[in-house]
């Protein structure tokens, strides 16, 4: 087998997801490689996005010599404000969440399953510190859930998988990943290939899934 | 007349008894009632369980209460922390424990807790471990789980502007956790950068209607957690 390219890296599969968000959305962005996402929204659409610690209209980050220590986003790292923002505590900011307000969020992962099972905030081992923060309540309550993630761990181990092996974040939640290798949809019928990062093959992309693969690329007959 | 206002942090931390329940507002280092907390620390209460989003931040504010020893149990949601390994040294230790929930349902207990509403079932981490032992129940076909208000002796709040009646305002993301604290306390205690006469704030702006506030301390210049964490500052 030959060695494939390089897949997409970590800007392009940002780039890739933004494609998708609609203007007029209300989106989070999960803390990580989605954050990357909030620069690659296409010209012409505007985007509020929600940052789960008390902000609506979150903007990047400011000039060091312009960081407010009271204006942070949940991974609690300066920003500022966009006009038309608004600050809010965190009861009316999880009713945002829970009560299906958010369009969409796209969160990191350490597994998704071809069931849409989710695990992102524990690999379960005794020694690690448990911390959970709002993942389970934006997976429970937000209206669209989408990953993007490597396609596999650093030591190659493929993060689709079957069965998620941590402990979950939510059961079928997810509805789409982006990978530096694929986009792939999470269906009734488990995971379908969407698109596939240049110079790789179905092949390719599915010897580095560890869960049933199925061809739904338009205008590729499986 | 109603004054709440008190002279020090010491003096409005004074009460706070051994075996107590204690809110911290916060998230991250944001909003840290930091002037509050090292009252606390200076007035040496002991097998406190306190409920903050995070278990604190370098050598300061809550991270410094646990290192003290003052801390018995933290409920949170995200105990660990890039800049601090306190809690994580005495959780590994043995010498406190941790009640982990999920951010918006620690929110939502802690409203729950000050508006009369005693439980409530929520979709958040239905089936997930974080659900295990839990009463569950359909809605809708969706399972939800059954979550206990929270209530404490005290909240420890930090405020932008206050009046004397103890209305509030906040700055920016620093509000986080402080308007449902202050609902659901006892007693709940506020420093504020300024504390003016009644009519001082614009009631359509009050983020805090004073009736949920006892207490309220002048810190004309707080610390910012922020800045102490990055010069790293150790208190005492």
């Amino acid at each position: 087998m030959s060695t494939p390219p390089p897949g997409l890296t970590r800007d392009q599969i940002a780039e890739r997801a933004a494609q998708d968000i609609a203007d007029g959305s209300y989106v989070n962005l999960g803390i990580g490689m989605p954050e990357l996402i909030a620069q690659y929204v296409p010209e012409g659409r505007e985007i509020v996005l929600h940052t789960e610690n008390g902000l609506l209209g979150m903007g990047p980050a400011p000039a060091p010599d312009a960081v407010d220590p009271e204006l942070i986003n949940a991974g609690k790292k300066p920003v500022t404000a966009n006009p038309g923002a608004s600050y809010f505590h965190h009861a009316d900011s999880f009713a945002m969440v829970r009560g299906g307000h958010l369009d969409l969020c796209v969160l990191g992962a350490m597994e998704v399953a071809s069931n849409g099972d989710l695990a992102n905030w524990s690999t379960g081992q005794s020694d690690a510190i448990p911390a959970v923060g709002g993942a389970m309540d934006l997976v429970s309550g937000v209206r669209v859930v989408r990953v993007m993630t490597t396609h596999c761990t650093r030591d190659g181990t493929p993060k689709l998988v079957e069965k998620c092996s941590y402990p979950l974040t939510g059961a079928g939640v997810v509805s789409r990943v982006y990978t530096d290798l694929a986009v792939v949809d999470v269906t009734p019928q488990g995971f379908a290939v969407m698109e596939i990062a240049p110079g790789w093959s179905f092949d390719e992309v599915a010897a580095r899934t560890d869960a049933p693969l199925r061809d739904a690329r338009p205008g590729v007959v499986a | 007349m109603i004054d709440k206002r008190v002279a020090s942090a010491a003096e409005a931390v004074a009460e706070i008894a051994d075996g107590e329940t204690v809110m911290i507002g916060g998230f991250g280092e944001a909003g840290s009632p930091i002037e509050l907390v090292h009252a606390l620390i200076d007035q040496g209460a002991s097998g406190l369980t306190v409920i903050s989003n995070n278990a604190g931040n370098g050598q300061v504010g809550l991270a410094a209460l646990i290192r003290c020893g003052q801390v018995a149990k933290i409920v949170g949601s995200y105990p660990r922390s890039s800049n601090s390994t306190v809690f994580a040294d005495v959780y590994r230790a043995g010498r406190i424990e941790l009640e982990l929930v999920p951010q918006g349902t620690l929110a939502e207990r802690i409203r729950a807790g000050g508006a009369g509403i005693p439980a409530f079932f929520t979709p958040t981490g239905a089936a997930t471990e974080l659900a295990d032992g839990k009463e569950q129940r359909f809605f809708d076909g969706v399972p939800h789980v059954l979550e206990h208000a929270l209530r404490a002796d005290w909240a420890l709040i930090k405020a932008a502007a206050a009046d004397r009646h103890g209305n509030l305002l906040f700055n920016k993301t620093a509000r986080n956790f402080g308007p449902i604290m202050a609902m659901a306390a006892r007693t709940t205690v506020v420093q504020a950068a300024s504390v003016g006469a009644p009519g001082s704030l614009d009631p359509e702006t009050v983020a805090t209607p004073g009736i949920f506030v006892n207490r309220v301390v002048q810190i004309a210049d707080p610390a910012q957690e922020f800045d102490l964490v990055a010069q790293g500052a150790h208190y005492p």
